[in-house]
């Protein structure tokens, strides 16, 4: 489980995360939306510790990680996957070496690491071809699969996704999606998605909302599109008249 | 306006105070690192042939040219005063001492040096080595330590193939062009070179290892801003690579000399 409580993060003055609280429960798939530009990449990157908070908690499994030091964290990377809005794949390794990084820099033979890469390969519909392939010569939908089986393999309990199909096309998103539901289901994981993409409510359990560096609305994603709440209605029906401002 | 000058001058000294405790910082983590963790002897023995074979030609070049005018230089002001037999150990010691290592790092800088801060800024900027924390690779292992290792190892071998050059273009300019009798050059350089002159310039080239490839990678890892970041960053590591370098000069030759 992981609790966010009065969490608050600012850049200069600006506050991209004011006093906000969170719960995401195990075996939950959560997704957070909001606009562009709000801070959903920073909450994702304070939950796995990449960005140290101003002040506030953020527990995972009843773990402080903002108190943590470096081989603390290393035990809670343990638990977390994070799959990345580019992937950011190494760019000097070839396919089979970002997938296997972690095994392989930490002496285990490539013999040996080749099935388990070979399986998740598989597993998120890639096929061994692109074994050899180098970051740039992948499409984003093939990064941002390659990225997912990197954090495959390392068995995750938590898993998240920054902004997953950002910039793919319907086909893919749809694929994309597809991926994270199977990987969520077979993996018993808790998986968080940031996103503005209204097609993930088809496949997520819950929907947060993240709006001036708050959490303004949690509720289960199969009732969303008849719920009520007026930042809610408005933004899943991208409509410019309401209570968010548009930004011009 | 005092006041302005005091703000001034306070904000300076915190800055550069900063910029100090961070790298210093920065260098014990690549220590603690080093020594606790397995060193990874692949990446060391990469850097050590991507710091040397790059910069190899451009050092042979410096040292060259640079022996070759400290002998005309040198022959213009011993001649007046007939001292020409001197040419040989001012050659020599120039070279072992000085121009050898402080060439070779200058020239590592801008070849080795700036590419360590541009990948590893475009690593930073596109999400790469917060990639490597979240699965568990310790990044200084993994991106720092063989850059550091591998330019201190380096570099008094550089240093020496520099040295060796302008010692050998100096020969040549003295003996063929300039006329001295190579016996006399000779004797001259074994009556007055000792072994410290070697040794101590060996001792700067780590030294300078050391510190271009520590202020390089630094430079990479704060990197900010995109590719317009990047390109500051590799900027401002070579100017103060290269100033650090004149410096830590300066304090080793009052050390050591």
């Amino acid at each position: 489980m992981i609790e966010i409580k009065n969490l608050t993060k600012a850049f200069d003055t600006k506050k991209i995360t004011d006093n906000l609280n969170l719960t995401i429960k195990e075996n939950d798939f959560m997704v957070v939306i909001g606009r562009s530009g709000v801070g959903k990449s920073v909450l994702l990157k304070q939950v796995i510790g990449l960005i140290k908070p101003d002040s506030g908690k953020i527990m995972i499994d009843k773990q402080n990680i903002g108190k943590l030091d470096k081989k603390e964290l290393e035990q809670v990377y343990k638990k977390c996957g994070y799959v990345f809005q580019f992937a950011a794949l190494l760019d000097s390794l070839n396919v089979f070496e970002n997938i296997g990084i972690t095994l392989l820099e930490n002496g285990v033979s490539s013999e040996n690491v080749r099935p388990l890469v070979m399986e998740k390969i598989r597993s998120v519909g890639l096929s061994k071809d692109v074994l050899k392939k180098y970051p740039a010569e992948l499409s984003g939908g093939m990064k941002k699969r390659v990225g997912l089986a990197r954090t495959l393999m390392l068995s995750p309990k938590i898993i998240m996704y920054d902004e997953p199909t950002t910039g793919l096309d319907p086909i893919t998103v749809k694929l994309i999606h597809e991926l994270i539901q199977k990987t969520h289901t077979n993996l018993n994981a808790t998986t968080l998605v940031i996103s503005h993409d209204v097609e993930v409510f088809k496949y997520a359990k819950t929907v947060s909302m993240l709006h001036d560096g708050k959490i303004i609305y949690t509720g289960p994603a199969k009732t969303i599109w008849e719920c009520d709440n007026p930042y809610i209605y408005q933004f899943i029906r991208g409509l410019g008249e309401g209570p968010i401002k548009a930004i011009i | 306006m005092v006041f302005d000058v005091l703000n001034f001058v306070g904000k300076i000294s915190i800055n550069t105070c900063n910029r100090v405790g961070n790298i210093g910082l920065f260098f014990q983590d690549a220590i603690v690192a080093l020594f606790s963790t397995k060193p990874k002897l692949k990446k060391i023995i990469y850097q050590m042939y991507f710091v040397g074979v790059s910069s190899l030609t451009v050092i042979v070049l410096i040292g060259i040219t640079v022996g070759a005018v400290l002998a005309v230089q040198s022959y213009e002001g011993l001649h007046r005063f007939s001292a020409e037999r001197f040419i040989g150990p001012i050659i020599f010691i120039s070279m072992t001492r000085e121009f050898g290592p402080v060439l070779t790092a200058i020239m590592v800088i801008g070849r080795a040096g700036s590419a360590m801060t541009a990948e590893i800024g475009t690593m930073k900027i596109t999400e790469q080595i917060d990639a490597l924390q979240t699965l568990r690779i310790d990044v200084q292992q993994y991106l720092i330590v063989p850059r550091i290792v591998g330019s201190t190892i380096i570099l008094p071998f550089l240093s020496i193939f520099c040295s060796l050059c302008g010692i050998l273009a100096g020969f040549f300019m003295s003996v063929h062009v300039l006329g001295i009798n190579p016996e006399m050059y000779m004797e001259s350089v074994r009556e007055n070179v000792m072994l410290s002159d070697i040794t101590n310039g060996l001792i700067k080239a780590i030294f300078f290892g050391v510190l271009l490839s520590l202020i390089c990678t630094y430079k990479g890892f704060i990197t900010r801003g995109g590719a317009k970041g990047v390109g500051i960053a590799t900027t401002q590591s070579v100017v103060m690579a290269n100033v650090t370098i004149f410096v830590a000069d300066y304090i080793l030759t009052s050390l050591m000399f």
